[in-house]
C-alpha cells in the first residue's frame, strides 16, 4: 500500500509539474513587447479621456499637432513646424507631408480643423475645451497649412496643444460618429484588440511618419495587483511594466535581471486648505499650518523618500530652490505664535479627506500630517474615501482640508488657471483667490518673453506659498520596470509611454 | 402546490427587490459615470458639456423613469449596454461566467477533498494529539484572509522557484484544458484554503454528534467494521451541515471572488462587478448583481432539494 501511495504521489507531482510548465510556456511572438499595468484605459475617445491610465494608451495610437520631449521642449508630431504671429494672436502650423492615419489616408488641414472644432463643440464634452477658448477661427489655406486666429494673445496655447486631449482625428470618423468606438489615429501603434480591464494588443504602424518602431507590437495585460506585476517581471512573463506604488518600485532594483526607470513628474502632492471655511479663512492659521508641516518628513515617511520637496511650480525651467520659500523649513515656534495671534492657541478640529489608494501614499500622507499638525493643537480627523466619492466631494469643495495629488503641466498657466484666476473653473475647489494672484496669472498668459514670464510666475509662486491656501508637499516619480533585455526606453516628466517607440528587444 | 413551484414563484419577487435595491443604491453613492471617467477634470465641464455627457451615459432623466425604462428592458431580456465595454451587458456577463463557475467548482473540490477527510479523521481521534493538530490548522486556515494566502503563494513561487502561472491572458478550458488548469489551480487552492478549514471544522463536529448517536452504537455493537461505521453509517448523516455550508459558500463564489481574481488577474465576475462599480457603469453593475442574485437563488434551491436526497426523512415545505 505504501508503494502504491508513493506511485500515486509521484504521478500527481508529475501532473502538477506538467500543468505548471504548460502554464508558463509563452505563445506570444518574440518581437512583441509584453507589458503590464495596473489600471486600464477607460475609453478610446482621445478628446474625452483625461485619466493618465487612458492617455498612456491613447498616446501610442493618436498624435497631437506637437508633443513634449523628455526635457519638455515642444517638438513636432503631426505638425512639422509652427509660428506665432508677433502679437501672439495667430498661430500657424505646417503639417508633416508624410503624416498618415492608420488607414493610409494622409492627415490634412481639414482633419486638424475638424478635430479642434470637435473639441470646441460643447456637445462633445471635450475635457480640454477650456484651454482652447481663445481660438476664434481656424483657416486652412491649403491641405498642409492650418492657421488658428485667436481672440486674444494666448502664449500657453501651443503647450496646451501638446496633449493627447487635443489629438488629431480623421474628419471622416468625426462625421461618421465613430470616435471612441474605433481607434484610428496617426500614431506609432495600431490598436488591434481591446478587452477593457483585461488586455490590449497593439501592432507597430509601419507607415508612421515619426520613424521606424523597433518592436512588432505590444501585448498589454492588466494586472490589478502590483505585487503580482513584480512577480510576473521576476519570472520573465513580461518585459516591461508600469508601477505606481513607490514601495513596490523600490523592490525592483533588488532583482538582478530588472531595471527600474525613474523620472520626476510634474504632478504634486499637496495638502489643500479650504480657505473659504473657518478657521482656514484666517491667513495666520493657514501660515501656521504651513510652518508646522515638515515636508521632507511627509515625503520620507509616506513615500519612503521617493520624491523631492516642491513649491507650486514643478516644471523644469520654472522650479525654484524650495528651501528659500516661506516656512519650507519647519518652524514650530513660529507656527504656535501664529496660531496664538489668530486666537487659536488651543488649536481646533478639522476633517481631512483623502482617496483610497489614489495616490498609493494618500493614507500615509494624511497620517503623517495628522501627527505633525497635532503639535500645534490642530486635531485632524482623516476621512478616507473611494476615489469617485472623493472626486465628487472635492469638486464640490465640500472639505476642510484635502490630501491630493494634482496633475502638473509643462507651463504654469494651463496648470493653475483653473485654480488661481477669478474665473477659474475650479475656484470653488481652490477655496482662495486674491487680486495679486489673478493679475499675475493674466500677465503670465500674454507675456511672450520667456525670461519675463519666468519672473512673473516666480512672483506668483512666492505669493502663493506666503498666503498658503494650500501646502505644497512634494513631487514624486513615475516608474517603469523592465527586463535587462529591453533597451532604449526614455521616461518623461509627463509619465508618458511614448518612449516605447524607441525600445529594442535584445 | 408543490414546494418547488412555490419556491420558483418567489424568484421574480426576490429579483424585483434586488433590482430596486441595486438600482437605487449604486446611484446613491456620490460620484457618477462622468466623474468616474473625467476624475477631477470633470470640474472643467460647462453645464452644456455636462448635459451632453449625462445624455450619453443615460443619467439625464429622472431616476424613476430611468428605472422604469431599464426594468422594461430586463423583461425583454435586455440588460442594457455597458458604457465601458460598449457591448450588451448580458454578453459580457456570459463571457466572464464560465471562469467564475470553474473557479467555484475547483475551489469546492479542493475544499471538500481536504476538509472532509480531515474533519472525519479528527472526529475519530477526538481530543487526541492528532485531533488537536487538525483543529489548530483549521483555525489558522479559517483566519488567514485569502488575499494573504494568494500573495504568499505568488511570492513563494516567483521568488523561490521562478515560476508563476500565466497572468493577464486567460485561456478558457475548452481552448486548452492543460493550460487552463495550470492557470486555475493556484487561485482554486487559494480560495479553497479557508473553505477547506471551515469544512474540516463543521464536518468534525457533525461527525462527533453522529458518532454518539444510538444507531452508530448499535452498528458498532453488531460488529460492523470501524471503517464501515464511519464512512457508510455515520458520514451520510453528518453531511447535512456540510452541504448547507457548501451551498452557501458556492452561492457566494458564483458571485465572483473579487480579491483572488484581482491578485491572479483573472477576468471573472468579481472583478467585473468591482470595476463596474468603480467606473460607475450602472447598467453593468445592475446586470451583474441581478445575475448573481439569480444564481444564488438557484443554488439555494438545489441545496434544499439535495437535503431530501441525503435524508429521506426531510419533507420540504411541510409544517414549520
Amino acid at each position: 500500500m505504501g508503494r502504491h501511495f508513493s506511485t500515486k504521489l509521484l504521478s500527481g507531482l508529475a501532473l502538477a509539474t506538467a500543468l505548471t510548465a504548460a502554464a508558463i510556456a509563452s505563445p506570444a511572438s518574440a518581437a512583441n513587447l509584453k507589458m503590464a499595468w495596473k489600471q486600464d484605459a477607460t475609453g478610446l475617445d482621445p478628446h474625452k479621456q483625461p485619466a493618465f491610465s487612458s492617455i498612456r494608451l491613447l498616446e501610442l495610437i493618436y498624435e497631437p499637432l506637437v508633443r513634449f520631449d523628455k526635457s519638455l521642449t515642444i517638438v513636432p508630431a503631426v505638425a512639422a513646424s509652427w509660428e506665432f504671429a508677433p502679437d501672439a494672436k495667430q498661430l500657424t502650423f505646417k503639417l508633416n507631408p508624410a503624416a498618415k492615419f492608420q488607414d493610409g489616408k494622409p492627415v490634412t488641414a481639414a482633419d486638424v480643423k475638424a478635430s479642434f472644432e470637435r473639441v470646441l463643440d460643447e456637445k462633445t464634452a471635450a475635457v480640454a475645451r477650456a484651454n482652447f477658448l481663445s481660438i476664434a477661427s481656424i483657416e486652412t489655406p491649403d491641405d498642409k497649412t492650418v492657421v488658428f486666429k485667436l481672440s486674444q494673445p494666448d502664449v500657453p496655447l501651443l503647450a496646451a496643444m501638446a496633449s493627447i486631449n487635443a489629438a488629431i482625428v480623421p474628419a471622416a470618423e468625426i462625421t461618421a460618429g465613430t470616435i471612441g468606438t474605433k481607434a484610428l489615429g496617426s500614431g506609432p501603434f495600431k490598436l488591434d484588440k481591446w478587452e477593457p480591464n483585461s488586455k490590449e494588443t497593439l501592432s507597430a504602424n509601419k507607415d508612421w511618419a515619426g520613424g521606424k518602431v523597433n518592436i512588432d507590437g505590444i501585448d498589454i495585460s492588466v494586472l490589478p495587483d502590483e505585487t503580482a506585476i513584480l512577480a510576473a517581471l521576476r519570472t520573465k512573463q513580461i518585459d516591461f511594466a508600469l508601477i505606481n506604488d513607490p514601495l513596490v518600485a523600490t523592490l525592483v532594483p533588488k532583482e538582478t535581471s530588472l531595471i527600474l526607470n525613474r523620472a520626476p513628474v510634474l504632478a504634486y502632492h499637496v495638502l489643500q486648505l479650504n480657505a473659504s471655511r473657518k478657521p482656514m479663512d484666517n491667513l495666520a492659521v493657514r501660515q501656521a499650518i504651513s510652518c508646522a508641516v515638515d515636508r521632507q518628513d511627509v515625503l520620507d515617511t509616506a513615500s519612503v523618500g521617493e520624491g523631492k520637496v516642491t513649491g507650486p511650480l514643478t516644471m523644469p525651467g520654472y522650479t525654484s530652490d524650495a528651501s528659500t520659500l516661506f516656512c519650507y523649513k519647519k518652524d514650530l515656534a513660529k507656527a504656535k505664535k501664529l496660531m496664538a495671534d489668530a486666537g487659536f492657541a488651543n488649536g481646533f478640529s478639522a476633517t481631512v479627506i483623502a482617496a483610497n489608494g489614489e495616490p498609493a501614499t494618500a493614507a500615509a500622507e494624511a497620517q503623517v500630517l495628522q501627527s505633525q499638525l497635532a503639535e500645534i493643537g490642530v486635531k485632524l480627523n482623516i476621512k478616507m474615501m473611494e476615489l469617485n466619492v472623493y472626486v465628487d466631494t472635492w469638486l464640490k469643495g465640500d472639505f476642510d482640508m484635502a490630501v491630493a495629488l494634482n496633475g502638473g503641466r509643462a507651463d504654469p498657466y494651463p496648470m493653475y488657471n483653473r485654480y488661481w484666476t477669478k474665473t477659474g473653473n475650479l475656484q470653488k475647489v481652490a477655496g482662495y483667490i486674491d487680486d495679486t494672484l489673478d493679475s499675475l496669472m493674466q500677465k503670465g498668459r500674454v507675456e511672450t518673453d520667456v525670461a519675463k514670464r519666468k519672473v512673473i510666475f516666480s512672483d506668483l509662486e512666492k505669493h502663493l506659498v506666503e498666503v498658503s491656501p494650500w501646502v505644497w508637499l512634494y513631487t514624486s516619480y513615475s516608474y517603469t520596470a523592465q527586463q535587462k533585455t529591453v533597451s532604449g526606453f526614455e521616461p518623461t516628466p509627463e509619465g508618458s509611454l511614448f518612449g516605447l517607440t524607441k525600445v529594442k528587444l535584445n | 402546490m408543490s414546494y418547488l413551484a412555490r419556491r420558483l414563484l418567489t424568484f421574480p419577487l426576490v429579483m424585483l427587490g434586488v433590482s430596486i435595491l441595486v438600482f437605487f443604491a449604486i446611484r446613491m453613492i456620490p460620484g457618477d459615470a462622468i466623474t468616474a471617467m473625467l476624475g477631477t477634470e470633470a470640474g472643467l465641464l460647462t453645464p452644456a458639456q455636462r448635459e451632453s455627457l449625462a445624455a450619453y451615459f443615460g443619467i439625464d432623466q429622472p431616476i424613476l423613469i430611468q428605472y422604469w425604462k431599464w426594468l422594461i428592458g430586463v423583461f425583454q431580456g435586455n440588460l442594457g449596454i455597458s458604457v465601458i465595454h460598449g457591448k450588451p451587458v448580458l454578453s459580457i456577463i456570459l463571457e466572464r461566467f464560465p471562469l467564475t463557475l470553474q473557479l467555484a467548482l475547483m475551489s469546492m473540490v479542493v475544499a471538500l477533498a481536504v476538509g472532509l477527510p480531515a474533519g472525519v479523521f479528527a472526529a475519530t481521534r477526538n481530543e487526541k494529539a492528532s485531533d488537536l493538530i487538525v483543529r489548530v490548522l483549521a483555525m489558522i486556515g479559517q483566519s488567514t484572509p485569502n488575499f494573504v494566502v494568494g500573495l504568499l503563494i505568488i511570492y513563494a513561487l516567483s521568488a523561490g522557484f521562478g515560476i508563476l502561472p500565466t497572468m493577464g491572458e486567460f485561456t478558457p478550458f475548452l481552448t486548452d484544458p492543460l493550460r487552463n488548469l495550470g492557470q486555475m489551480i493556484l487561485p482554486a487552492i487559494t480560495l479553497g484554503f479557508a473553505f477547506a478549514a471551515s469544512v474540516t471544522r463543521i464536518s468534525r463536529s457533525a461527525m462527533l454528534d453522529v458518532l454518539s448517536d444510538d444507531y452508530v452504537r448499535t452498528a458498532r455493537s453488531k460488529g460492523v467494521p470501524k471503517r464501515s461505521v464511519i464512512w457508510r453509517h455515520a458520514l451520510p448523516n453528518a453531511l447535512i451541515p456540510v452541504v448547507t455550508l457548501s451551498g452557501v459558500e458556492f452561492g457566494y463564489l458564483l458571485g465572483g471572488a473579487v480579491l483572488v481574481e484581482q491578485i491572479y488577474a483573472l477576468p471573472g465576475l468579481g472583478r467585473l462587478v468591482l470595476e463596474a462599480i468603480l467606473q460607475r457603469d450602472y447598467a453593468l453593475v445592475q446586470g451583474c448583481v441581478l445575475f448573481i442574485a439569480f444564481n444564488f437563488l438557484v443554488v439555494n434551491l438545489l441545496v434544499d432539494l439535495l437535503y431530501v436526497t441525503l435524508d429521506p426523512r426531510i419533507r420540504l415545505g411541510e409544517g414549520g
